[in-house]
């Protein structure tokens, strides 16, 4: 357990169709500040109810989240939502605006003048390598990869401390991926964010996290760097966390080496 | 065809029809759209609400147009007596109100339907989308929810301007004057011009403005804004261009009602003229359901109409006694002071159910009265219209001469004629001043026992006329100018004039009727 983690779950648990299905159960995890936090697991393993108790998008049955060592329960969650970027699953950009008015949106909601609000956008748009022009555009005129740079934008848009990212490249082809994943966390750095992204990709997860949590049946299984996950005695995240080396031999046995 | 002078006569309407046309369907959309648009979003979400909502708005959907139209009158006419009971003040529930009130229900449906289809299908990772970049529920729904949903509630209010553009033609019975009137007025006088005219005008109608919205529409699911906005500028400057010459023009004086028959076409459209003659501006309110028109004359909606004694002594008042002729006029009048309306006179003829057979056939057989047919019924058939044979004037003048026939038959009136011409049936119940009387040399058989109740046209005024001099003096001149053959007359004409051009001829030769 780090210590003082801004991010802290304690005995977290919620319940779906009348608590019949535990979909996050007595799960206690701490994320410390600039950290870069993966939650892997299978679907119906709790990661993305987890994810969506964060930013209080649903309540809690059970424990405490506390940010900056404050309960949530007792924040206002339209001022927590609007201080905490999240990058949705395929962008999930608002298809009537255009790029500049989807990145804009928060500091609009927060009454962000105008021409700050406009300055802004040229910014992040930078900042995610996207050409300036594109502001005009409307989300559907963009490839895949070019629509998640433009939510990473939007997350970023209010300057949040923290960004919850659910599944953001899931959707996107390996070349677009790799790309937006370095990208990404060289921004994490550079921002000094801290942030907890969920995928069912193990690969993706060590690429990118500095640590990684293990989810399944509700229940957090394991958490570490993924060279202490692989001392783990746990046989599913064992196997979860053989599969990249499994993968990458059988790789490397079917392509011809480099240079050969 | 084109030469038909009765092409220039409906378009002389057209002004005043078209315009009052849009302004009923504008004002009736308004309103259903204020209210189903927050009943839709009050609605999302709940679905019992959503669920009776729309049940009720397509059990509304069901109601023929026309009875619902019909169903508002009385209903604003008990509201208006309660609130002068309450509050000391009144409303008319004639005409505009009522017509907006019904069409405004009827638009309800493809609103509320769209609405909530159109909210239901925005993208729910939207919505959640919405929800974590910090909206509130209400940006959610105004930033988010609605501009998405709104090509979908776009094609519900373009169903919905269609229908109320094409169910306010039925508002012509409940006085609100529309496009209706030519077709109700075609229709009755077999005026087909006018029919084709109405069906036409209100088609294109429904077309430009379907088409306008239409490209509200496609602007807005593109996203256009030029398209947009030249719908919407479309929308307005039709809108514009229908009602200014409504403003522009003159009030009217007087309001003279017409029911929905050819004969009080014809005599709506003589007491016009008549009035215009002595320099008085008055306009017609044709095409008035039969339950309307007295209670609209009582409220002051209409100014003057021609009604007939014995239908007010039935149905308004409600008796049951069948009196003589002077008799009932002097009852029926202090009936009517008690209603504050006045009785000014007789026109000359009455309008009444008869017994009538071909002249010669007559002659033959003997028969001037309904007596001398008692004999000869029983090897006889008679024809009547749809209601006759279950009206009272039936039972009276079986009991009052014994009358028992072989057989007999209901037809449509038009034939009942031709078939007693030809012989097919021996007697029909017709109507005394129906010109069809004159055209096939038919006679109406004498009641001596007075069975049938006397149906004498008279002119009424309503209570704020009652003492306008210039009105009765005016009217005065018509006052048993209208005697029954030249009633006949102009009845027969009317199959093949419009009623106007018919009224004038009526005036030229009333003119030496009421000299002599």
């Amino acid at each position: 357990m780090v210590p003082s983690p801004l991010i802290a779950y304690e005995h977290v648990g919620k319940g779906f169709d009348n608590s019949r299905i535990k979909a996050v159960d007595d799960l206690s995890l701490g994320v410390a500040k600039g950290e870069f936090l993966a939650i892997v697991g299978g679907s119906g393993s709790g990661k993305t109810t987890l994810l969506r108790l964060t930013n209080r998008l649903i309540a809690p049955d059970a424990g405490i989240i506390r940010i900056a060592g404050k309960d949530i329960a007792q924040v206002d969650p339209i001022a927590l939502r609007r201080g905490v970027g999240t990058v949705f699953q395929s962008g999930a950009l608002f298809p009537h605006l255009s790029i500049a008015d989807n990145i804009g949106i928060t500091p609009k909601l927060l009454g962000t003048a105008k021409s700050d609000i406009a300055a802004r956008v040229d910014e992040l748009l930078d900042l995610v390598q996207l050409d300036g022009a594109m502001k005009h555009r409307r989300p559907h005129e963009l490839s895949g990869g070019q629509r998640q740079r433009v939510g990473v934008a939007r997350a970023l848009a209010a300057s949040p401390s923290i960004v919850l990212m659910d599944e953001p490249f899931g959707a996107l082809d390996p070349l677009t991926r790799d790309a937006l994943g370095d990208d990404y966390r060289a921004l994490h750095r550079q921002l000094n964010l801290t942030t907890i992204m969920i995928t069912h990709d193990i690969t993706e997860a060590i690429l990118l996290a500095d640590r990684v949590a293990v989810m399944r049946g509700g229940k957090l299984l394991a958490e570490g760097t993924p060279a202490e996950l692989a001392q783990t005695d746990d046989p599913y995240v064992s196997e979860l966390m053989s599969t990249p080396r499994r993968q990458a031999a059988r790789l490397h046995a079917l392509l011809p080496r480099e240079g050969a | 065809m084109w030469t038909d002078p009765r092409w220039a006569e409906a378009f002389s309407h057209l002004p005043d029809y078209l315009g009052s046309h849009v302004r009923v369907s504008a004002a009736a959309l308004a309103l259903g759209l204020a209210i189903s648009l927050p009943l839709a979003l009050i609605a999302r979400g709940r679905p019992l609400m959503r669920g009776a909502l729309l049940g009720l708005a397509s059990v509304v959907q069901t109601v023929p147009g026309l009875a619902l139209l019909a169903l508002f009158y009385p209903l604003l006419l008990a509201l208006a007596a309660l609130s002068l009971q309450w509050f000391g003040a009144s409303f008319s529930a004639f005409g505009f109100l009522p017509a907006v009130l019904a069409l405004a229900l009827y638009s309800m449906l493809p609103v509320l339907r769209n609405t909530i289809t159109g909210l239901d299908g925005v993208d729910p990772a939207l919505i959640e989308a919405a929800k974590g970049v910090g909206m509130t529920p209400r940006q959610s729904l105004t930033m988010v929810e609605l501009p998405l949903a709104l090509p979908v509630m776009m094609a519900g209010i373009r169903t919905a301007a269609v229908w109320v553009i094409g169910t306010a033609t039925l508002s012509t019975p409940i006085g609100q004057t529309s496009l209706g009137n030519y077709i109700f007025a075609g229709l009755q006088t077999q005026n087909w011009v006018f029919v084709l005219f109405g069906c036409f005008s209100a088609a294109l109608l429904a077309l430009a403005v379907d088409q306008l919205l239409a490209l509200i529409e496609v602007g807005l699911r593109a996203p256009s804004r030029l398209k947009t906005a030249i719908g919407a500028l479309g929308v307005i400057a039709l809108v514009a261009a229908t009602l200014l010459p409504g403003l522009a023009a003159t009030k009217t004086a007087y309001r003279v009602g017409a029911k929905t028959f050819t004969e009080q076409y014809v005599l709506s459209s003589l007491i016009a003229q008549t009035l215009r003659a002595q320099g008085l501006t008055a306009a017609t309110r044709e095409g008035l359901g039969s339950n309307v028109i007295f209670d609209a004359l009582k409220t002051g909606d209409i100014d003057v109409y021609v009604d007939y004694s014995g239908t007010l002594w039935a149905n308004q008042f409600g008796h049951t006694d069948i009196r003589p002729r002077a008799e009932l006029l002097d009852a029926l009048k202090a009936d009517l002071t008690r209603s504050k309306v006045t009785l000014l006179g007789e026109l000359g003829f009455a309008n009444a159910y008869a017994l009538v057979m071909p002249r010669d056939k007559a002659r033959a057989l003997g028969i001037k009265t309904m007596a001398d047919l008692a004999a000869r019924a029983g090897g006889m058939t008679i024809a009547g219209d749809y209601e006759f044979f279950s009206r009272p004037e039936w039972a009276g003048i079986r009991r009052a001469y014994g009358l028992a026939f072989k057989a007999q038959r209901t037809m449509q009136p038009d034939f009942m004629y031709a078939a007693v011409a030809s012989d097919e049936v021996d007697v029909i119940a017709g109507y005394t001043s129906d010109g069809l009387i004159a055209k096939y040399d038919l006679v109406v058989l004498d009641d001596p026992q007075a069975a049938i109740p006397p149906y004498d046209a008279i002119v009424l005024l309503s209570p704020q006329r009652a003492k306008d001099d210039k009105l009765r003096a005016a009217l005065q001149p018509l006052l048993g100018a209208v005697g029954i053959d030249l009633m006949r007359e102009a009845n027969l004409r009317a199959s093949s004039e419009s009623p106007d051009a018919v009224a004038r001829w009526l005036g030229q030769n009333r003119a030496d009727q009421g000299a002599r």
